[in-house]
């Protein structure tokens, strides 16, 4: 594999490759030009990966005039970082009593929590426990169904069976109970795993917007940027496909529906794009540990 | 062990298994910190701090995992809401009988089996050739920008990717243009409002987000194959291209085989995100999945019964389908998921 020596097949790798490269980033550089172009050039059409009249007029109406995306884009950041937190909190501290061999209901909490992987109630029967709980219109309805996934579990107690039990116990002949222990020892060296999952957690909140439909549609302060990228899409479906101007809301000014459509996808994809250095370097043998237990 | 597992019926022996499988029971590997002799009360009250740190979650659990389940008797009542729990109208099978009177039912069967069968076809085709392609390309710096740009788009909701999709594919958009531009058609074609392409926009839309992302794992096995394989067929003058037939492909067929197993499990479970973000009501037959069906019927006519009877005959569908799956797998004598 070391010697160099490149052939025909490298070169129509080579293109291949650069082929799924275009395929993938064409679609965001053309949103993300179309969000910056001025709103009744872009209907001319024939934007590629260049605005052809610069403006930042499709984000000023988002972040300036229009209350309700603003208060959208600030519920998408609350719910990604309060259900962050409390995942993280909930998921390291079962992880942590599943992976203590000695823990007397061991078998049985673990046995409850595989289960979940492969019944669940269903659409009709959540939905009836969310209106019983009254959890309908309520924040907590994008907190506490999401706290604890199986598999989130599952992944974090694999990695804390690596802890050497030497360690917890000499901290226990130092006096130290079960609590003190998780939090002082097992936690911080639990960090990279929680970091993975802290970034999965986060990523789900951030994409969520079924949720809202289905729990907090009537709600406009619970409403979220990805619920109200699907309402204008939703909209524009109608149509069959083409997008004309009929989202009257979100209309103002020098704008239109579909320049204020592009610039949410942009507000709403730019996140990830930050985690994502930070995301690639764990997920990779995240998944890869995860495949290799299940 | 314990009493309540065997007391319970083949699922629950299909959970113990997999809990075996991944490793939750594997006390043996590691001393107990106490010996056995103490008494169970003596160790409830050493371990209090672990049981108060598992007792909120296990309380969720129940909450919100257990009680939908319990939720399934539902489908065997007229439930009405303002009734209460206990208060409610026996009908035995009477949803279950009227779903399978049901024409549109059949219609939603058979997208979602339709979409969720391309989807396993063309998405683990695309992954392995990716993760095959990858794996062969020599420049180190463009292979690794190439890897990270492909698992970009799984990371991004469906909401983004619908509204992805129907700009690309719009009258006057990039995929009409290129298409007209290298005259393979004379005028725009409307893709999303023409049933007869709604699954293959669906499957084309799916390969696009899930591609890069479900390679990693085939990209993975790849790296753990042998070099002095490689190093052996070339010397007996094998070209790259039978390397890889020969070599590449064969040694990671357990992944394949095992990954196969775990789509066609879900093969029922397609979900309804990409069916409802990009479906309208020129292609709503075609788009019609049974998580949708659930939904409108369900909640959207408040036939909460009826709904719960869907959802009773996905699940039961979905363990047959891992059932399947999983014994063909050991008939053929490959890697078994159970």
């Amino acid at each position: 594999m070391a010697k160099k020596k490149f052939t025909m097949f490298d070169i129509l790798l080579l293109i291949l490759m650069f082929f799924v490269l275009v395929l993938t980033l064409y679609p965001f550089l053309n949103i993300l030009a179309i969000s910056l172009n001025n709103a009744i050039d872009t209907a001319r059409g024939g934007i590629n990966i260049w605005p052809r009249e610069f403006t930042f007029a499709n984000y000023t109406e988002i972040f300036g005039s229009n209350d309700r995306l603003l208060q959208a884009l600030f519920m998408s950041i609350l719910r990604t970082v309060v259900g962050t937190i409390t995942g993280i909190i909930a998921s390291t501290m079962l992880a942590y009593t599943l992976s203590r061999r000695d823990f007397i209901f061991n078998k049985q909490v673990g046995f409850l929590l595989v289960i979940t992987m492969f019944i669940s109630g269903g659409l009709i029967p959540d939905y009836m426990l969310i209106r019983e709980l009254g959890l309908i219109n309520d924040f907590m309805v994008y907190i506490l169904p999401l706290l604890i996934t199986a598999f989130n579990v599952i992944i974090i107690r694999s990695f804390m069976d690596n802890i050497p039990m030497a360690l917890t116990e000499s901290a226990k002949i130092d006096g130290a109970n079960d609590f003190t222990i998780f939090w002082r020892i097992v936690i911080p060296l639990s960090l990279p795993v929680i970091a993975t999952i802290a970034l999965f957690l986060a990523v789900g909140q951030w994409n969520m917007w079924f949720d809202t439909y289905l729990y907090a549609r009537s709600s406009d302060n619970l409403t979220t940027l990805q619920f109200e990228l699907m309402k204008i899409l939703d909209n524009a479906n109608i149509s069959g496909g083409d997008v004309t101007s009929q989202n009257a809301e979100v209309l103002a000014g020098q704008t239109n529906p579909q320049s204020i459509k592009m610039a949410i996808t942009i507000i709403a994809t730019v996140p990830i794009l930050m985690v994502y250095p930070f995301l690639q370097r764990y997920f990779v043998t995240g998944l890869t540990l995860g495949a290799v237990k299940s | 062990m314990s009493k309540h597992m065997k007391a319970s019926g083949e699922q629950s022996n299909l959970a113990v298994d997999t809990a075996t499988k991944i490793g939750l029971d594997k006390k043996a590997k590691k001393p107990q910190l106490q010996p056995k002799k103490n008494g169970f009360w003596k160790r409830v009250n050493n371990q209090k701090a672990l049981i108060l740190m598992a007792l909120p979650f296990i309380l969720w659990l129940f909450i919100f995992k257990y009680i939908p389940i319990a939720g399934w008797t539902m489908a065997f009542q007229d439930y009405k809401p303002q009734n209460g729990l206990f208060n409610q109208e026996w009908v035995g099978l009477d949803h279950f009988k009227d779903l399978f009177n049901e024409p549109m039912f059949y219609q939603a069967l058979e997208n979602t089996l339709g979409m969720g069968i391309l989807g396993i076809i063309f998405g683990t085709l695309a992954a392995i050739i990716f993760a095959l392609l990858l794996n062969e390309m020599r420049f180190q710096t463009f292979k690794k920008f190439t890897q990270t740009v492909s698992y970009l788009p799984h990371f991004v909701s469906w909401v983004i990717v619908a509204n992805i999709v129907t700009t690309m594919l719009s009258q006057d958009g990039p995929i009409n243009a290129v298409l007209m531009g290298l005259n393979i058609i004379d005028g725009p074609i409307s893709f999303m409002s023409n049933p007869d392409l709604f699954w293959g926009i669906i499957t084309v839309s799916d390969v696009w987000k899930e591609m890069g992302w479900n390679a990693i794992i085939y990209f993975a096995a790849m790296a753990g194959v042998d070099p002095q394989l490689y190093e052996a067929a070339k010397v007996d003058g094998a070209s790259r291209f039978r390397q890889m037939w020969h070599i590449t492909l064969p040694s990671i067929r357990p992944v394949i085989i095992v990954l196969l197993i775990l789509s066609i499990g879900n093969l029922i479970n397609i979900g309804f995100e990409k069916q409802m973000l990009l479906g309208n009501n020129v292609v709503a037959d075609k788009a019609l999945v049974i998580d949708l069906y659930a939904l409108d019927y369900g909640i959207g006519m408040f036939r909460y019964s009826f709904g719960t009877a869907i959802g009773i005959f996905k699940s039961v569908i979905s363990i047959i389908l891992i059932l399947i799956a999983n014994g063909f797998a050991k008939r053929i004598g490959e890697g078994r998921v159970f």
